[in-house]
């Protein structure tokens, strides 16, 4: 056979390929069809299902047997640790930013709010799948009672943890802050969030990727955009490694 | 001149194999990042895997080192002229005739003396250009049936904000672990049937540039005009009409 012929073609389509795709994916028109393409299945997925329309929920008995910890599975610091150890007597959620009336909250009050359970399905950018049991409020409650603002168009959500050394944040529109299944989770199947799954709290915005569901909540702040906000991308895995912002698809 | 392959079919199958092509490429990609399948809705743990794939090598994805991000970008905008096309091409089939006449197989042609006729129609000098055979007929009804509409299907199932939508489509499939192994399988048979489709074609180049022209339909196709007899004057082979 021909075979260091074939051999160095595939080399050389390799490097061309290499070096053709870098330029036209760096490439503005690319980039805008990229954006173009996304923002479409936004809108589809919206069209479809509606603004309320709800990720499938599942039953105690379809729960996986654990609910796996991934990126930050632990909070660096002695002040957290310590927190843990104590059942977070001292963790304040807070709501801020544009809204009339700015929130703090301790775990306590969170949990006397109206609460929502539900059994939905964690996917992973990835490709992997997690079924578990969460329960807290919804976000709505929250930012109804912070009133928050008509030009509020994104809500951010501020970690405590770092992920490669970067502080961990992201962000979501409107239609998904207000969506019913959008919830601040303290418990996971019926117990309080364990730490790999981002204790004390998290966030829960079901019919998105796992990197939407942010974890180690420690703030939510209205913002008219995100352009001022890290590298302006909208969250730590958009800013850093180039993941859509629309994490729907 | 009745064309042997509709402008329609011509346009979808460039466009076509250009997205597929980039949509495995990246699917590659994509594969890299959890190398792993499951059935049924859940599944994270590769011990509870039913198939563990490898991990594919730069030369075969897009882009050529691992990058999800990039990748899932190339994928998910290749999706849309890949769905809507498969729609397009439908709709173009049976409106012109296309499925009818060359795809739509009878009960004769599943029986094993159709096969062997196929077969043996194929390997036969000329054999290529005498439509479409009962082999041909099951293949191509396979990939256009099959094949590209669980592709499309599949894709939307796994996708978290189309379930909203439609959370029928992933009880259809058995859940969602399920839709991503089956879109996984999905995709080799269409490269399985893509690598038969490249070497049969490159075995006569004739078929590819007809799938630029279109061709002529031979049973279809006008008789040649007789050849004019040789005109005295113009012995040394002039063309007789200037």
């Amino acid at each position: 056979m021909v075979d260091l012929p074939r051999r160095s073609l595939l080399a050389g389509m390799a490097a061309l390929g290499a070096s053709a795709c870098s330029k036209i994916n760096e490439s503005e028109t690319t980039q805008a069809l990229f954006k173009a393409a996304e923002d479409g299945h936004r809108a589809v997925h919206r069209a479809l299902a509606g603004k309320q329309g709800l990720a499938p929920e599942y039953t105690r008995a379809e729960r996986s047997p654990t609910f796996r910890g991934n990126g930050s599975v632990t909070v660096e610091g002695a002040a957290y640790q310590d927190q843990l150890a104590r059942g977070f007597p001292d963790w304040r959620l807070e709501v801020r930013g544009l809204v009339d009336q700015p929130l703090s909250l301790s775990l306590a009050d969170i949990r006397a709010l109206p609460q929502r359970t539900q059994i939905t399905r964690h996917d992973c950018v990835e490709g992997w799948s997690a079924i578990g049991e969460w329960t807290g409020p919804q976000l709505a409650a929250l930012l109804d009672a912070a009133k928050v603002r008509k030009e509020a168009n994104f809500i951010v959500f501020r970690c405590a943890d770092t992920y490669r050394d970067k502080p961990y944040y992201e962000s979501i529109d409107m239609v998904d802050a207000y969506h019913p299944q959008t919830i601040i989770a303290h418990s996971l199947n019926g117990e309080p969030l364990p730490e790999k799954n981002g204790a004390p709290l998290r966030m829960r915005i079901e019919r998105q990727l796992g990197y939407k569901q942010a974890k180690y909540v420690e703030a939510i702040e209205a913002v008219t955009s995100f352009d001022q906000i890290g590298q302006g991308g909208g969250g730590f895995w958009e800013d850093y490694a180039g993941y859509q912002w629309y994490a729907g698809v | 001149m009745a064309k042997k392959h509709a402008l329609s079919t011509r346009l979808w199958h460039w466009v076509n194999a250009g997205a597929i092509i980039v949509l495995f490429m990246t699917g590659l990609n994509i594969s890299n990042a959890h190398r792993h399948l499951y059935w049924g809705d859940y599944g994270f743990d590769p011990k509870d895997a039913w198939l563990s794939v490898i991990k594919f090598p730069g030369w075969a994805t897009i882009p050529q080192h691992y990058n999800l991000a990039m990748a899932r970008d190339w994928h998910i905008t290749a999706a849309w002229p890949f769905g809507i096309g498969v729609v397009f091409i439908w709709a173009a089939m049976l409106i012109n005739g296309h499925f009818r006449r060359d795809l739509m197989t009878a009960p004769k042609d599943w029986t094993p003396g159709a096969v062997i006729a196929s077969i043996k129609a194929h390997s036969g000098p000329g054999g290529h250009t005498h439509g479409y055979n009962s082999v041909q007929k099951i293949l191509y009804g396979g990939v256009f049936g099959v094949l590209l509409p669980l592709m499309l299907f599949t894709g939307l199932a796994i996708s978290p904000g189309f379930q909203a939508a439609a959370p029928w489509l992933l009880d259809l499939f058995g859940g969602r672990q399920s839709a991503r192994s089956l879109h996984f399988l999905a995709a080799w048979a269409i490269f399985a049937f893509f690598v038969i489709h490249i070497v049969l074609a490159v075995s006569d180049w004739r078929l590819i540039l007809e799938m630029f022209t279109g061709g002529t339909r031979e049973a279809e196709a006008a008789p040649a005009p007789p050849l004019p007899e040789p005109d005295p004057a113009t012995e040394e082979g002039a063309p007789a009409h200037g």
